[in-house]
Formats: C-alpha cells, structure tokens, sequence
C-alpha cells in the first residue's frame, strides 16, 4: 500500500504547491490579501504533506517494506536500524525528498516569520518559494518517483551503498541541503524586489540572517563533507577538488561574497546590482550543484545515477537564470548606485576587492569542473581536470582573501587616513613580518608555508588589536576586563561574531596549510609481530581476526602504537566484504590528535592471517580543520543572535 | 534612460547552458572494454539444475552471456524479461543466451528465475572466477560472442529490446568464419 499512498500524498502535494504559488502571484499583482492568504494555506498544506511523504518513507524503511523500489535498492534484512533511517536519503529518490522537505520547512518559517513585516514583497516571495517547491515535487513524482513499486516483491533488498553506512552521512547531506535549500530565501525575495520594483534596501537587511543561516550549514556541511572523505575513504584526505564537491564549493564563495557586500549596501548605497545578481548567481549555483550530482554529465566519485532528471534540473536551471536576468534588465535603471567610492584606501574598496577575488575563485572553480564538457565539445577529446590546476589558480587568491580579512574590519569606511593606517595596522604588520622572518630562520616549510602563515598570524593579531582597543575603552568607563570583553561580543554581536567566524578559517587555514605540508606516509608489509616506524611512531602487527557482522564479513587487523604520547593505543584497521560489492570497502582506523593524527589502511593480507600490507599515515594539524568547525558554529551563532546595540 | 542593450544580459547565460546540455549526449562512464575483439574466456560452470554449462562446448553458436544478480535492482529487473523473449526468438537460429548469477545466494538467485520464468540455462558463479575473468565491474552486464568465440559487443546496464536484436543479428549476419 505505501507506493500508492507515497504517490497520492505527493501528487496533491504537487498540485497543491502549483496553485499556492500561481495565487500568490494573482494576489500579489492585484493586491488581494484574501488570494495570498489562500496561497499560505496551500503552504502549510505542502508541508504538512511533505512531512507525511517523508515519515512514510522513513516507515517503510524500517519495516523492510520491499514492495517500495527505492526501499529494496538500498537496504536489506541485514542492515543495521540506524542506517536503515539515514539510507533514506542514501540515494537519488530519498535525496529530493529531503531537499524538499527542508524547503518546505523553510517555506513554513517564512509565512511565520514575514507574513506580517515583509509587505508588498511578500506574496512574491511566497509564490517563488512555492514555485521552486512545486520544481522540486514535480522531480518526485516524474523524473525520480520515490514510490515506484517493485514488482515482484523480492524477498531481501540489495542493501546501502556500505560507504554511507557512516554517522557523517546523518549530518552531512542534512547541513548541506539546509545550506542549499536556505538559499531559496533571499532568491526569493530578491525576485520579490525586482517584481514589485521596491529595489531598496529593505529586501536585503531582511534576508541578511537568512543568508548567515544558510551560509553556516552550507560551510558545516562541506566541513562534515570533508571528515566523511578523511575518515571513511581512507585516502587520507578530506578535499579532492572533485566535481561535485566543487559543486557545493562554488555557492558557498559566491555567498561568502555577498555576506560582505551587503555590508557595503547598507552602509554606503552602492552595489545594488551587484547583490542582486550575487543572489541570483548563489541560488543558480546551488542547482547547478544538484544537476552535476544528479544529470550524470560529469563523471565523479559522488555521482547519483542518471536518468531524465538532468533534463528536468537543466530546463529548470534556465528559467530561473534567464528569468532573474531579464527582471535585472527590466529594473536596470532603478538599480544604478547611489553612492560613489571616495578613495582606493578605504573598508569598501577592500570589500570589493574581497568580492572580486571570490567571484574569479567561482570563475576558475566552475572553468575547471566544465572544461572537460568544454573541451570534448570543442576538440572531441576526454580530458579530466585535477587538483594541481585548482591549487596553482586558487592558493594565490586564498592568500590574499587572508590578507583582506585582516585589513577589511579594521580600515576606515569612506577614507582611511594614513593615521588611521597606522594605528590600526603597525603591530600586526611587524607581528607578521617577524613571524614570518622566524618561520624562514627556523627553517619552517617552503617560502610559501612561511608566508601562509605569517599571513594567518597578522590577521590574527589585527582582529586582537580591535578587540584590546575596544575592551580598553570600555574599562577606561570603570568596567573590568572580563565584563567588558563579553558585554562587547554581546552587545556588538553582529561585528563580533564576524570576528570569530573569521578566526574559525584562519583555524581551518592553518590546518589545511600544516596536513598539505607535513603529513608522511608510508606503506609496508609486517609479518606477526613485526614493527614499522614512521616519524618517530613504532607500531606493531598484532594479528588479524575475521568476523561475520549482520550484513557482511569483516578481516580486522590489530595494531598497536608503542611509544610516544599515542603509546598503547590499539588501532584495528579492517576490511568489509559486501555480498553485494565487488571489492572490498576499507574501514580506516585512527588515533586524532591536536598535531599528529595517526592513521592505519589495511591493505592485502595472507590467507592464514600472518602477514599484512598496512598504510601508515601520520596527518599533521588535520584536527585543527575540525577544531575551525567549531569555532565557525560560535562565531555564526554570536552573529544571529538578536542585536542589544539599541537596548544598551 | 533608455538602455536597449542592458537586454542582452540574459542573453550572456545561454553559452553556458548550451554548454551544459551538450553534455546530455556523452556518458562519462562509457570506458571501452578491452575484451571486445578478444577470444572470450573459456568457463565450464554448472547451471542451477545441475546441468554442465560450457563455453567451448557452444563454439559455432552465437552467445549472450548476462552477468546477473537478484540484488540487482532496477536494471536485472527490466532485462530479465528481454533476455527470455530473446531467448524464445533466436534460440532456433543458433543463439544461446547464459545466465550467470554473481555474488548471490543461491535461493535468492531460484526465486529470481522461477519469478521471471526464464528458461535458459543459468548457473551461479561461485567463487565469482568468470566475472572476474570478465572484468565485470557491476551488473548487469552482457557479452555477445561471436561463432569464433570472440567477444564483439559488451553492453553495460539493462540490455534492451533493439539492443539484443541488433547484436544478435550483426553477428548472425556475419556467419561463421568470418574473423574481423
């Protein structure tokens, strides 16, 4: 019964979703609050049956509810409950219908939230996000139809794919979607704003949380993305410049760039135009992103299945780009600045560079995943485009967004004076150019290690400078240290909490600099008993066991670490055999630490257990990547919180 | 202000798009298999009934070896029923199509046939030799084998009606002896 009660509830679902969206436009261009009303019903309505659609599918899931295709293809009577929940999203079909259930969710806040305070621009905001919502339902029902019957019933399923039998996978596809699917909001209402011409400044500071919001998932779930990739592929690595992971990559920079431009427009009327094709160019993204996954055109380790749903994202990829440009050319001339820049050596110049230099990161991101397609069109010839391109084109424009970060909340707005300059900048530039000289003299790393890193560190102190000065002024008021630093982060939230997020990539900066230039490795072969040594560690073969689990057969190798701080630290690196894969899937053992990450791959092993092949990795300062995660979470939570400027 | 070029700005979006349709015609996966041209490797296996199934015995026929598995949903699903009736049409004419059920359980493997009613041969691969030998990266997968015994044709993912018939009648066409 559950395939046609799915297909029911997401066919009204459609319909439903249709006709709020074309009311709300009615009753928009005519002014009619009754119709928009109506059109918020159809809202809540969608939901609600989302919801079902989604708990329905969860149920099956865990009644092993076979006659459901999608259920029968990812799990079987072996897989464990827990994975049972997150295969629901393990796979193209389950995937959509998260995505939308996420939408929908955010479709319900915004009737709570805006129903009252975003006037004209609302019922266009409502009929946009419905409009995508309906996109997004019509691919559940045609294109990739979760509730196919399976006919016959088999009598067990094929199972998950075993590399998503990891927690990463409950959070990562749930942080990333609420990263994508956020973005829905300021799209809307900026086609809210160009609709109804009320292009000002109001459709901006109102999406401005929205945006931080889904900026933060976004980020989280690249981050989480990145530990899957470390701990379960056992490579090593957490970032390959793959496809797809460019995919989420590129909406994340072109946000990132508008997070700060919107600072420019409210303070200084400029780059009108800009932000709205900033948020027009994110939301464009992230459906690229989903196409890429999902169409099958290029190849890559994430790749969902094809099928016709690439057409479906593709067509509805160009309505949304050609018809957000047309709007932009029908509103062109009310979108021209009002301000004007007053001199190269000022805040928003250093915005706009900031901005420039993320959008040409976009650029080269998104040239190097479609120059493959680029150039089997132009010259028939298959190429593939690797990490070495993207490090030499991205390293240079990383560095001297660092740079910036340092310079940009600190350099006066309009002006800066070459006073100003100095007070602010002095100390951090001997800060950093000391460190840097020491790094060379201690013989740290190549020139651009050093520099990296002095760079990190004069960043760091220009964001201690501000803070001192501020927490010096408050207890020249008679407040004591302590106080005033917290009553500063508080009352101030929103400038502060950019501080920390700004510090969290500096963490993440350094982590990624320090795991690219120091980690080792080494692969060897140890006969029971037998010991290897890399960097300093001794670690010893123990042996090997084998193991039958509820839905495959393991080969454990046991090992254990005999000196330094790690001493006595049993690893148990292993292999999975799935009756359904064709090679085993590695499970990767590891001991994380603050520098050293000590990291065991079992490779082959002889019949009777005597002997392995084991990759030694010792990953230098790869915990600090996580660490920034962290951070990142306080600083975008100190930076949504409520502004308390006008209460104090 | 009058700007009739700022309507060229949609305009810019289409190259890329262009662009990206374009990639609806190419299948990154499409790795040509190194086996096509090549003799096919011999296996000698024994089908679910407890029949002997041979490749060398089949020499001068024309042979369609299906790498299958009842886990294998929905590609094994929708050939299954192509795969018989083909069987049904050509067996008189000197084709021979073979099942082989890879990484199975044998009773999962009983109920796929008896739900399908396939009545060619089928044997599991046991210790899975042939599909490695095969090169088999995933299933489904078939081999059309020439009367020489060559591999001419691989076809990776569910065979379909038209792509049966005209490998088959290709290498019917081509007769026996007939080496390329």
């Amino acid at each position: 019964m559950i395939p046609e009660i799915g297909t029911g509830v997401l066919l009204v679902a459609l319909a439903l979703a249709v006709y709020g969206a074309v009311v709300a436009a009615v009753g928009g261009r005519r002014g009619r609050p009754a119709l928009v009303q109506s059109a918020q019903h159809a809202a809540l309505g969608v939901f609600a049956l989302l919801t079902a659609a989604l708990l329905l599918l969860i149920y099956a899931f865990l009644t092993f509810d076979f006659s459901v295709r999608y259920v029968a293809s990812n799990t079987n009577l072996g897989t464990p409950f827990y994975y049972r929940i997150t295969a629901v999203w393990g796979a193209l079909e389950g995937s959509i219908v998260l995505w939308a259930w996420m939408l929908g969710l955010y479709t319900l806040i915004v009737v709570l939230r805006h129903r009252t305070t975003a006037r004209e621009l609302y019922p266009w905001v409502l009929a946009v996000m419905l409009g995508v919502l309906a996109f997004f339902v019509l691919v559940m029902t045609v294109p990739a139809p979760v509730f196919t019957r399976m006919a016959p019933v088999p009598a067990d399923g094929r199972g998950l794919n075993p590399l998503l039998e990891d927690s990463g996978m409950i959070t990562h596809p749930v942080a990333l979607y609420l990263g994508f699917t956020g973005f829905t909001v300021p799209f809307a209402f900026a086609i809210a704003a160009l609709v109804t011409g009320r292009v000002g400044d109001f459709w901006i500071t109102t999406t401005r949380r929205w945006t931080i919001v889904a900026w933060y998932f976004l980020s989280l779930g690249l981050l989480i993305g990145g530990w899957w990739s470390y701990h379960v592929l056992g490579w090593g690595g957490y970032w390959a410049w793959d496809p797809v992971e460019n995919a989420a990559f590129m909406p994340w920079l072109t946000a990132t760039a508008l997070l700060h431009s919107v600072m420019v427009q409210e303070r200084r009327r400029m780059l009108r135009l800009w932000n709205l094709a900033l948020v027009v160019l994110t939301f464009s993204l992230t459906l690229f992103g989903t196409f890429l996954t999902r169409s099958g055109v290029i190849a890559s380790v994430h790749a969902f299945t094809q099928g016709t749903i690439g057409v479906f994202f593709l067509g509805f990829l160009a309505v949304v780009v050609l018809v957000a440009l047309a709007l932009i050319a029908w509103r062109w001339d009310v979108l021209g600045a009002q301000g004007e820049l007053d001199s190269v050596i000022s805040r928003e110049s250093a915005f706009l560079l900031n901005n420039v230099m993320l959008v040409a990161a976009t650029f080269t991101v998104f040239f190097g995943t479609v120059f493959p397609l680029l150039a089997e069109a132009v010259r028939g010839e298959k190429v593939s485009v690797g990490a070495p391109f993207f490090n030499q084109v991205n390293v240079p424009l990383f560095l001297s967004l660092i740079f910036l970060m340092g310079v940009g909340p600190l350099i006066a707005w309009r002006r800066a004076s070459l006073e100003n300059l100095k007070r602010n900048f002095l100390g951090p530039v001997i800060v950093g150019v000391a460190a840097a000289a020491l790094f060379r003299l201690l013989g740290v790393g190549s020139v651009l290690v050093a520099g990296s890193l002095a760079l990190t560190l004069f960043v760091a102190a220009c964001i201690a400078v501000d803070l001192f000065r501020a927490v010096r002024a408050r207890r020249a008021m008679g407040e004591r240290a302590l106080p005033a630093l917290g009553g500063l982060l508080l009352r101030h939230n929103r400038r502060y909490g950019g501080f920390v997020v700004h510090l969290a990539v500096l963490v993440v900066a350094v982590g990624v600099t320090g795991s690219q230039t120091w980690s080792v490795h080494t692969e060897t072969t140890l006969k029971q008993g037998e010991q290897a040594e890399l960097a300093g560690y001794r670690i010893r073969f123990e042996g090997l066991r084998e193991s039958q689990e509820s839905n495959h057969g393991k080969v454990t190798g046991t090992f254990t670490v005999l000196n330094g701080k790690a001493a006595g630290t049993v690893l148990e690196p292993a292999k999975k055999f799935y009756p359904q894969e064709q090679s085993p899937i590695a499970y990767v053992d590891y001991r994380l630490g603050l520098i050293d990450d000590i990291y065991l791959v079992l490779g082959d092993f002889a019949r009777d257990g005597t002997s392995v092949t084991v990759k030694i990795q010792v990953n230098r300062m790869v915990s600090w990547i996580w660490l920034g995660g962290v951070v990142l979470t306080l600083g975008t939570l100190l930076s949504v919180l409520p502004e308390r400027r006008k209460a104090a | 202000m009058r700007r009739p070029w700022r309507w060229l700005v949609p305009l810019a979006a289409l190259p890329v798009l262009a662009l990206l349709a374009y990639g609806f015609r190419l299948n990154p996966r499409d790795i040509p298999s190194p086996l096509v041209g090549r003799p096919a490797a011999p296996f000698a296996l024994t089908s679910f009934d407890g029949a002997p199934v041979e490749l060398a015995a089949l020499r001068g026929k024309v042979v369609v070896v299906n790498f299958w598995a009842s886990w294998c949903y929905p590609a094994c699903y929708e050939e299954a029923p192509v795969l018989e009736r083909g069987w049904q049409a050509y067996r008189d004419r000197g084709v021979v199509v073979l099942g082989i059920d890879i990484q199975d359980k044998d009773e999962a493997g009983r109920k796929f046939i008896a739900d399908f009613g396939l009545t060619f041969p089928n044997a599991p691969d046991r210790g899975g030799r042939v599909s490695v030998d095969y090169g088999v990266y995933g299933v489904p997968e078939t081999f059309f084998i020439d009367r020489d015994g060559h591999v001419r044709v691989k076809h990776v993912g569910a065979v379909t009606e038209p792509a049966f018939r005209d490998a088959v009648e290709r290498l019917l066409a081509a007769g026996p002896g007939a080496v390329r």
